[in-house]
Order: C-alpha cells, then structure tokens, then sequence
C-alpha cells in the first residue's frame, strides 16, 4: 500500500456555517481515520517527534497504540508527560513543535500528531466514565495560584500525589485563558470544565473570587498552613499602542473583548454588553488577534480585518488558526501598522451621541528591513503611504505586561527586568518553598508550555516536602 | 455564594446591604472596592466598600438602581444568596500626613464618602464635609455624616433641604474665606468632581477624585477600566481597577471618562427595560 503522503484532512463545519456560530470548527477525526492517520507514522528509530514536543510525549510509543487499536494504552502514555491532552490536541502549535520534527515531513506533510492527540483524548473522555480514585493524603497541604493550565496542572500532579491542594483563582470561574480567553468554537469549555471537576474529584479545592495579594498575601497563606505555593498568575495586564484615540469608545484590548465573549457569555444572551456588527479591525498576528477577529466575525461583524506589521512568514499564530480565518473571509491586511484611531465628534452638539465612538483607524504601509534582535526583519514604516480603514470596533492584541500584584505584596519575590517571575530549573522562586511557572515566569507562551512548568513544579514541590 | 445578612433601603433609588465575606471584611480599607455578579448569567460590577465589620465578617455596600444589574441585586432579600463577591480590590485612599480634609460627596458617592471620612476622623484629622443630592428625597447618610465630621453641610440642587445649589457652592466660600486644607477628597458623579476639580484649581488644594468606569475583572487583566491621566504634557494610560480607583483630580481627563462612561447606554437601557419586564410577568 503507497504511504498516504498529506496528512488526513481534519473534518470541520463549513466556513459559511461556522463563521455565525460558536460551536467547535474542528470536529475530530473518526476512529477509521485515526487508524489510517497512525499508519503513515513511520515509528523511526530516532524519534525527533519527541525533542519537539515541550514536555516530550513518547509520540511514537501512543501512535504505535492507535495502530493497535488500544486507544486506551495511547491515552495513557501520553498521560505520563502531559494532563491536559484533549486542551493540547487542540491548541498546540504542532507546526512548530512536534510536527515540525517529524520524519515523514522532511519529503511530505507530517504525521497529524496533534490530531491523533485529539483523537485519543476525546476517545478516552467518551467512553471512559471511571472516576478517579481520590489518594490517601499524605498530610501536606499545598496552595496553587491562579488556575489556569499551569495551576491546573501542578494541583492535579501534586493532589495524586495525597498531597491536600487549594487552588486560589481571581476570577467566578477557574481555567485562566483556557476559560476567559480562547473561544468556545476553538476550545469547548465543557472540556475545560472536565479538567477541574476532575481536580475536585481527587480532592482539590477551588476557590474562586480570590485575588493573591489583595484578599490573601503569599505570607498569608504560609500563616494558613500551607506548606508550598505555586504561583500560576498567568501573562498580565493588556499592552496598547500609545496612539492617538485608543480611550474611543469601541476600542477594546484583546483580553477585554475575549472576556466579555467568553467568560462573561456576552455570545450568548448574558447581562454583559460587547459592541456587534459593523467593521473591525484586530491589531496583531498571533493567536489571541485570530481569536479575537473570529469571534468579531460570529457576533456579527459585517468585515473583519486583521491589521498586523509584519509579513504573512512572521505571523505568530497557529498556521491552522491562520488558514479557518482566511476561510471564514477574515481581511489580512499585513505589513500595515496603526498609527491613530479616528472618532465621530459633532462640533456642533456636544451631547450627540454617537461622539466617541471609533469611525476608523489610520494606518501607514511598512516593508521588512534589517532583522531585529528577535532574528526577524524588522519592519519599517513606507513613507506616504498613510490609508485608513473604515472601522467602528478596534482591538488590541499585541501583547501583555506582568501583573505586579503579587509581586508588590510578597517581599523578596524576585522578578526580572521585563517583570516576569524568576524561577530555577525546578519552578523555585527567590523564596523558600515558593514556585512559579507558566506564562507569570515566560511571558505570554503557549498551553503546553504552561502545562510543563506545573508539572515540573510539582514534582519539585513534592521533592521539597518529602524531605 | 454569599449571605445578604441585612437589607436596608436608604430611600427608594439607594439600597444598602450587608454581605457576609469574611475575607474581604478582615482586609477592607475606606477607598477599596469589590466586585460582585447576582447570578450566574450576571455581568461583573464594581461597588466600593461602604463600610465593614471585622467581628462579623460582613462587608456594606451601597447601591443606586441604574441598570438590570443593580435592579437584580435589589430583587434579592435578606438570607438570600448572590453567586460572586470579590475583593478588597484596588487601592485604599492615601490618609498620611493629611490634617485636614474636606471630604465632598455627591448623591449615592456619599456611601463611598462616608467611610473615607468615618476613617479621616478615627486618625485624628479636621473633616469638614459637604454633601449633596439633587432633592430632599434622595437624602442619605445625613446622621452618619454629622457623627464623623467637623462640619457637615448639606446641599439640594433645588433646595428643598438643606442649602440651595450644588457642592462647589459652600466649597468656594469657604477657599474665598481662606480655609487651608491639605487635602480636598471627592466622590460623586465624573460631572461633580470635574468642576470641584476646578473650583479648587485658583487655590492650589490638592484634589484626589475617586473614578468609578465600567470594569470587568477588577484585576488588571482587561484595561476596559482604563482612563487618560495628563502627566506633564503627556498622556499616561492608567487601569482604574488596580492603580486607583483614587486620582489626583487635575490629571484626569473627565471628559473622556465621561465618554466611556456612555459607551452602552443603549444596551443598558435595552437590558433595563427586559428585566422590568420580567418583574412585571412574575
Ligand atoms: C486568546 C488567547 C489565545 C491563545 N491561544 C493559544 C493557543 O492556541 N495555543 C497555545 O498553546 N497557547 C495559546 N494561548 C496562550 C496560553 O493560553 C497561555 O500561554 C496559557 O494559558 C498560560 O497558562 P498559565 O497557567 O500560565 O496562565 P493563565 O491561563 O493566564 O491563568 C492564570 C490564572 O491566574 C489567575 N490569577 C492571576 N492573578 C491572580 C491572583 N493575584 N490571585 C489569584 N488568581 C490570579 C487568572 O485569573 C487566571 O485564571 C492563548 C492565549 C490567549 C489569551
Ligand atoms: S477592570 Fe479589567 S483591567 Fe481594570
């Protein structure tokens, strides 16, 4: 039989449909084409899949599996280096990880390894109903901050382990970016929602509506019994531009815009207002500006463009995520960078109402110049090519700064000069019994990333307090 | 979710209620505020902290009825529960080296006032208040007021009790007539405290206002709170939630705040109305 040389197609809902729903866009593959998938996995013997992969899945091993027919046997070897497989199947960057090693990609498309992940994660949600079994507890008790991958994941490891875990989250509901931040259509939230119920069953407590350095100090919490605490704290506070008009009614941060969409349910019929329809503009080019234009385009925007500075070959988000919102009819307009937000302003009636609100969004052309510090090139504005967009929505997604809440409030909590949290190769902070991983240590980074640095605390928290 | 332990209206648009949030009432200070939702559909606002006790752990806020949410909030009785309550969130209202203050409330911002200068008093410092309503009926808070202040002087905008006009009235006099204070504190509509902004501005009064815009988190994470503050000839984007909710007055750009404060008019006079409706059905 000839090796299959493209990768198998991954179902998904037409882009005429989906882009005026909110339901998942990718659907899965089926079992039949999981086991066709799995056979073009040429199980070699130097497995560079695995140097890819940020938390190194034994991918060979759980494909080898799939082929077997033993769905169960994969979910469990993937389970030995990653929780959250049916999140990471979905939202990982293979392209740039696991898949960008594999073997069969050198002459064809790689193998769907990310797809195969999906595939057996949802299998196992499916049709394994067994609960899992609460540990006898050791006695220790550890505090996590901040539930998002890297907080879900050091409680879930450390909680297997019979320690007694408290999980703090800021916000009514725990899951950070998975909840909050990434749309329905891409990450159902029932999958999330599975992820902590599955925490609360070995025995972890959730707590939510409390914010580490206002309702309770790290300090507090040693004062409180705990032992260890992982803080998991996530990204920050949202960057703006510092252009002209960006306090105009209509313009958003990307983390804004998300939270009222998802977290606040602004999609459905929810109290919580978000501007719908007419014309928007996202600034930026990497997963949170995708999610952001394509949840524009589902409330209802008539044209959605993403506005991003450099080339199409710089575009940081997942090449999937790129090639749906090309699909649904998102405008790329690249190598455009903003340079003033416009606003209606009646001179004549100060109190018409439509003044401040964003009428469109000024924009000079660039070209790609020498490469920057980053190794990309560097764009550079094109003089006179000034245009602007005829928008009345604007959202920022280019990037976040560190929250310094808890910083400020735990003394000798060392961060470094961008204000991300310092940590040692075991997740250890500049104090005692203090761990820290995930997107608070990296700055903005990815699901998996996230998840690893839970994982490596964990076992580093376990370490400590066996000792 | 958390206890509404007691429910008190302090005239028919401002209702007050004790909560019981024992975390949030052992860190409380006067200026800091909490987030809460009524139900699990609910959207997020912000009320400040009108006043705490320690021993019981309960946490008192005060609320005018402007929209569905606070109409929600107002349907629930005593015992009954709401979903989300969150905080202290925000910073406490700077108190050191001021000896004395005049503290200037204006209509439901007398609730954010009252502990402010309840606290101002406790520390030793002269508080002369001002506090105004636009008629006699939407007097609050007039006893507790007289029990923390120096003087208290309270303003109609139609003089039905009280002094006849609006808080910056008494606020001039009494610059004109030479009074020093260190610092000038003032809470109530953007429109108010823009102009006592100004009134104070010829003196050279310090003015701390107290900015209340739409927030989600409270925690810095969306800027849907941010307002434009005018830092030596520059504009400085700050986050309400996490860097205030005090400022110095003469930074502030009210009327942008005042934009943004308008920026879903129409959709929370559309929700308004439904939830009326609903009541109206039920
Ligand atoms: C829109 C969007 C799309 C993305 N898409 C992808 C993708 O496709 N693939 C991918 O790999 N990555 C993606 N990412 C990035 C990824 O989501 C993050 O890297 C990851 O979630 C970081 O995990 P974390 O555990 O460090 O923090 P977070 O997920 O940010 O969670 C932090 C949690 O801590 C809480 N918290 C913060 N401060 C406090 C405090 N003081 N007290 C208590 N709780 C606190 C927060 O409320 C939050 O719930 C995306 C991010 C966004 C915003
Ligand atoms: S309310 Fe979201 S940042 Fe202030």
């Amino acid at each position: 039989m000839a090796l299959q040389q493209k990768k198998h197609e991954m179902p998904t809902q037409a882009p005429e449909v989906r882009a005026h729903n909110f339901d998942e866009v990718a659907l899965g593959y089926t079992a039949e084409i999981a086991l066709e998938e799995a056979r073009r996995c040429l199980n070699c013997k130097n497995r560079p899949c695995v140097e890819g992969c940020p938390v190194n899945i034994d991918i060979p091993d759980f494909i080898s599996r799939i082929k077997e027919n033993d769905f169960e046997g994969a979910y469990g070897v993937i389970t030995k280096s990653s929780s959250l497989p049916a999140v990471c199947g979905r939202v990982c960057p293979q392209e740039t990880q696991c898949e960008s090693k594999c073997t069969m990609g050198v002459r064809f498309e790689p193998v769907g390894i990310g797809r195969l992940e999906r595939f057996v994660a949802d299998y196992h949600n499916e049709n394994c109903k067994k609960a899992p079994q609460k540990p006898q507890s050791n006695g220790h008790r550890v505090a996590v901050i901040g539930s998002g991958p890297s907080g879900l994941t050091c409680a879930g490891d450390l909680a297997k382990k019979g320690y007694k875990v408290t999980v703090f989250e800021a916000l009514h509901t725990a899951g950070g970016v998975l909840v909050y931040g990434i749309p329905e259509f891409r990450l159902p939230k029932s999958i999330v929602a599975k992820e902590v119920d599955t925490l609360k069953q070995l025995g972890v407590d959730v707590e939510t509506n409390v914010v580490i350095g206002k309702t309770l100090t790290v300090d507090e919490l040693f004062d409180m019994g705990y032992e260890a605490i992982f803080i998991g704290s996530g990204a920050g506070l949202p960057n703006f531009m510092n252009i002209p008009g960006e306090s105009l009614k209509g313009v958003y941060s990307a983390n804004e815009f998300l939270t009222r969409s998802n977290l606040m349910k602004a999609y459905k019929d929810s109290d919580t207002p978000i501007m719908k329809g007419g014309s928007v503009a996202v600034v930026g080019g990497g997963n949170v500006a995708m999610d952001a234009a394509r949840t524009a385009l589902r409330l209802g925007a008539e044209k959605v463009y993403i506005v991003y500075r450099r080339s199409i070959e710089e575009l940081p988000a997942r090449a999937e995520e790129v090639e749906h919102a090309k699909e649904e009819g998102i405008e790329f307009r690249l190598l455009c960078n903003p340079t003033e937000i416009l606003g209606y302003n009646n001179e004549n009636d100060p109190r018409d109402p439509k003044n401040g609100f964003v009428t469109g969004m000024k924009c000079v052309k660039m070209q790609l110049g020498e490469p920057d510090a980053s190794g990309r090139r560097r764009p550079v504005e094109i003089p006179g090519s000034d245009f602007t967009l005829d928008v009345d929505t604007v959202i920022m997604a280019i990037g976040t700064s560190p929250n310094p809440l808890i910083k400020s409030t735990t003394d000798g909590l060392e961060v470094n000069r961008r204000g991300g949290i310092v940590v040692n190769e075991d997740g250890l902070t500049s104090r005692k019994g203090v761990y820290a991983g995930g997107d608070a240590v990296t700055g903005a980074a990815t699901v998996i990333s996230a998840m690893g640095a839970g994982k490596v605390a964990a076992a580093a928290i376990d370490k400590y307090l066996s000792e | 979710m958390y206890r509404i332990i007691r429910k008190k209206e302090l005239n028919p648009t401002v209702t007050q209620m004790e909560i019981e949030a024992p975390l949030v009432a052992k860190k409380a200070k006067p200026g800091q505020f909490i987030i809460l939702r009524v139900d699990g559909d609910g959207e997020r606002i912000p009320l400040t902290v009108a006043g705490v006790d320690r021993e019981k752990g309960t946490v008192k806020i005060i609320f005018q009825i402007v929209g569905a949410t606070t109409r929600k909030l107002n349907e629930k009785r005593e015992g009954e529960y709401i979903q989300d309550f969150v905080g202290p969130l925000g910073k406490p209202t700077e108190t050191d080296g001021i000896k004395k203050v005049c503290i200037i409330g204006g209509g439901v911002g007398c609730a954010i006032a009252l502990p402010v200068a309840e606290e101002f008093h406790r520390l030793g410092a002269r508080v002369v208040s001002v506090i105004g309503f636009r008629n006699k009926d939407l007097l609050i808070l007039e006893d507790e007021f007289k029990a923390c202040s120096d003087s208290l002087t309270v303003m109609t905008d139609d003089g039905s009790y009280g002094r006849h006009g609006n808080v910056t009235v008494p606020l001039k006099e009494m610059l004109d007539h030479g009074e020093k204070f260190d610092m000038i504190i003032t809470i109530g509509p953007l429109i108010m405290m823009k102009f006592v902004t100004l009134t104070a501005k010829p003196f050279g009064v310090p003015v701390t206002v107290s900015m209340n815009p739409i927030m989600i988190d409270g925690t810095g994470m969306c800027g849907g709170c941010r307002l434009t503050l005018h830092r030596d000839g520059q504009n400085v984007t700050k986050f309400a939630c996490v860097d205030g909710p005090d400022f110095n007055g003469y930074e502030v750009d009210f009327d942008e705040a005042m934009s943004r404060g308008r920026m879903y008019t129409d959709f929370e006079r559309h929700a308004y109305e439904q939830t009326c409706n609903l009541f109206k059905q039920a």
